[in-house]
């Protein structure tokens, strides 16, 4: 009988999950698996740090809907890699990692570049192996694969000892899974569903409150299809961009500390909040105490445990977003969509009377959510958008009008500063033929610009706008809102680096705008280049804040307006 | 906060006490007595996992989440049967041999080991009761205490009873 080693098997087991691509950096422990690569088909995208290789994976996953895959060695390149598992942790997104770790009889005595990887990265995992057999290597990966993908997706990290990856093992079809502690529940039952129902015909001002879930479960047409139905307006999370048409006349954008009036409002207002794929969180909420007081909850959600976590629904339904609401519609089915007239009204009336605003002088300096309309005008909403953290990240979420799921790419739940330019990457891989564009603050991009030379190298013509504001922005507006305008760390210049030498040093296209007039100008640059990845630097308004605002943990009745209603 | 008792169910693989117990820390749940063992099935293992948290469905919902943890069971404490085995070695002057040994003859404690200055004595029983004894020896003075932590299942409701035994 043939043997092949256990990191021939690693590989051939990818392959047969359907794996086209591994960003990752080898090292030491995972040297055996980076010879078997070369003779395989899977393209390995050669990051320059692994924080960049788990970001482009998670970016990857974002886009395609796929499971994401990183590959690094042991040590400081499994610590390296803990962010991306975290972030993809908490938004729930599909990704394995893998793991080289020293030889098994070294594990325990602080080898050269030990480190207990399983340990470290069990909270920030849904699932992780530390394998002591390459004949475990077909089950393993089968297994990682189906809990990254199924339920409520996440990481799964495997670790593999030097001596397990230069083992020998005769190869096997995966054995057929066993995880009798593991048996996500897909299907909604039937009572809830009708208990809902009646809740949703009894209802005067519901509110449909939908996030990630919907985009992970592609529940976004039955999503649509319920809203006409029941007539019932939306609000996107954060996270749940895209998952109905921003121009819809039933579309109320994003709720939350940033979010429109309206969103907010009708929320507060409602008397019945159907949840679906959301987690009530706080950034949601605010003080969930004083948080939608009115309404009666149908929260449904694939992951059990973030039913009641916050707040105690009135009806609770497990299972996936999308067979959600086609039980829900099936339900529905055949009755008239209720007039609605009244709360249809109220809603409409804030929308026109509490717009998003800003206030772009021509001679003034550029406003940044100028950059968002005229980029999201001049580069359409097919555009994969992704963004980094901070105020830019907010500005990017209002005003850019999202028209279908996946299309917007960010580190919601973790918040994680440097997301921006990997996770693009790793959506371009994912996706050659779509344009990607990254909206990315000063602050972020420095955290890890250096991908852009993977991208350069590996030829992934992504784009990167920079707003430039010299500052970590966010930071600066809770300083100057909430600490009497004692600014503290938060400056960081506009002059350096120079974005254009920067970018141009690491084989993109280095573009830059510094007034209203260039905004236009440079964004049709940039757009015109597609052999190369480009950097566009704006240089933005140091001193806007984001409006509408509801301080942390503040009831959202108090949302402000804007600078004028500060209190 | 009360006390709660869990009878988890697990596969019997590596890490899972480390996977638990963390899971448990980082939401917040305080961990009063954890005991483990094999069960009948060798590939499963049984926890007994007492918590104090004012509510158990949040902790019941994120143990779940544990890809090896198979079946919670949360046990009321009215109605099932638990066991914890304590070892508790006592100065034992020559003159207090004779005193210690009624409070053990009492609790069915058994010495098992006896020295010129102390006394060991293994009690097995429910909590409550082991806890009596603790009081009642307390003032010849305590040199050492360990105890198992809780065990527990529930009581056969379904069958018959034919004979409330121990
Ligand atoms: C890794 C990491 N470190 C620190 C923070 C805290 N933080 C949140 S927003 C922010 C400032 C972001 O600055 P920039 O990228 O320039 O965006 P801006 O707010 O200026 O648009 C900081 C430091 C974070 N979210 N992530
Ligand atoms: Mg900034």
């Amino acid at each position: 009988m043939s043997t092949m080693s256990g990191a021939r098997a690693l590989i051939t087991a990818l392959e047969h999950e359907g794996v086209e691509v591994v960003f990752g950096v080898p090292g030491g422990a995972i040297l055996p698996a980076y010879d078997p690569i070369l003779d395989s088909p899977i393209r390995h995208i050669l990051a320059r740090h692994e924080q960049g290789a788990g970001h482009m994976a998670e970016g990857y996953a974002w886009a395609t809907g796929r499971v994401g895959v990183a590959m690094v060695t042991s040590g400081p390149a499994a610590t390296n890699l803990v962010t991306p598992l975290a972030d993809a942790l908490v938004d729930s997104v599909p990704m394995v990692a893998i793991t080289g770790q020293v030889a098994t009889h070294a594990v325990g005595n602080d080898a050269f570049q030990e480190a207990y990887t399983t340990g470290i990265t069990m909270p920030a995992t849904k699932h992780n192996y530390y394998v002591t057999d390459p004949r475990e290597i077909p089950d393993v990966v089968r297994e990682a694969f189906h809990i990254a993908a199924t339920g409520r997706p996440g990481p799964v990290l495997i670790d593999l000892p030097k001596d397990v990856l230069n083992g020998e093992m005769v190869w096997h079809k995966p054995a057929k899974l066993s995880l009798p502690g593991y048996r996500p529940t897909v299907d909604a039952h039937p009572r809830p569903i009708k208990d809902a129902i009646k809740l949703v015909e009894a209802s005067e001002r519901p509110v449909l409150y939908v996030g990630g879930g919907i985009i992970k479960a592609y529940a976004h047409r039955e999503l649509l299809r319920f809203a006409e139905a029941t007539r019932i307006p939306v609000v996107t999370t954060l996270m749940g961009r895209g998952a109905i048409p921003d121009d819809h006349p039933l579309a109320l954008g994003m709720p939350g500390m940033h979010g429109n009036y309206t969103a907010v409002t009708a929320m507060q207002q409602a008397d019945l909040l159907i949840a679906i794929g959301v987690r009530f969180d706080d950034r949601v909420t605010g003080n969930p105490a004083t948080f939608a007081p009115g309404a009666r909850i149908i929260h449904a959600d694939v992951d059990p445990a973030e039913i009641g976590k916050v707040r105690v629904p009135d009806v609770p339904i497990v299972g996936d977003a999308r067979k959600v609401l086609e039980e829900l519609l099936s339900k529905w089915d055949g009755r008239d969509a209720p007039e609605r007239r009244e709360w249809l009204d109220t809603v409409a009336a804030w929308q026109r009377d509490y717009p998003l605003r800003y206030n772009q002088h021509p001679d003034g300096p550029i406003k940044p959510q100028y950059v968002v309309e005229e980029l999201n005008r001049l580069a359409g909403s097919d555009t994969i958008l992704v963004s980094g953290v901070g105020q830019h990240q907010m500005w990017a979420s209002q005003y850019w009008k999202f028209t279908e799921p996946r299309k917007w790419i960010n580190s919601g739940g973790l918040g994680t500063m440097g997301f921006a330019v990997p996770a693009a990457i790793g959506a371009k891989v994912g996706r050659p033929d779509e344009q990607v564009y990254a909206i990315d603050g000063d602050g972020c991009f420095q955290m890890t610009p250096q991908e852009l030379i993977t991208a350069s190298a590996e030829g992934i013509p992504i784009k990167v706008a920079v707003f430039n504001n010299g500052a970590h922005g966010m930071v600066k507006q809770w300083q100057n809102l909430f600490y009497g305008g004692r600014l503290s760390a938060v400056d960081l210049g506009k002059d350096f680096p120079d974005y254009v030498k920067l970018a141009d040093a690491m084989g993109c296209v280095g573009l830059r705008a510094d007034t209203p007039e260039e905004v236009g100008p440079a964004i049709e640059k940039s757009l015109a280049i597609d052999d190369r990845p480009v950097v566009v630097q704006f240089v933005t308004d140091s001193e806007e804040m984001v409006f509408p605002m509801v301080p942390a943990g503040g009831s959202n009745d108090d949302i402000i307006l804007s600078r004028e209603d500060l209190p | 906060m009360s006390q709660h008792i869990l009878s988890v169910l697990v596969e019997n693989k590596p890490s899972v006490l480390a996977r638990i117990s963390s899971l448990l820390a980082r939401r917040g749940f305080n961990i009063h007595s954890m005991a483990v063992g094999p069960t009948a099935d060798e590939g499963m293992s049984r926890m007994t996992i007492v918590v104090d948290a004012p509510e158990m469905e949040q902790v019941k919902k994120q143990l779940h989440k544990l890809v090896n943890v198979v079946r919670i069971t949360e046990l009321d404490p009215q109605t099932s049967l638990e066991r914890e085995i304590m070892l508790i070695r006592v100065s034992a002057a020559p003159g207090k041999r004779g005193e210690l040994l009624e409070i053990g003859t009492i609790f069915k404690a058994t010495v098992i080991d006896v020295s010129t200055a102390s006394m060991c004595f293994q009690v097995i029983g429910e909590p409550r009761k082991i806890n009596d004894f603790v009081e009642l020896v307390r003032p010849y003075g305590i040199v050492e205490l360990v105890k198992s932590g809780r065990i527990a299942m529930g009581r056969d409701t379904k069958t018959r009873k034919l004979r409330a035994i121990g």
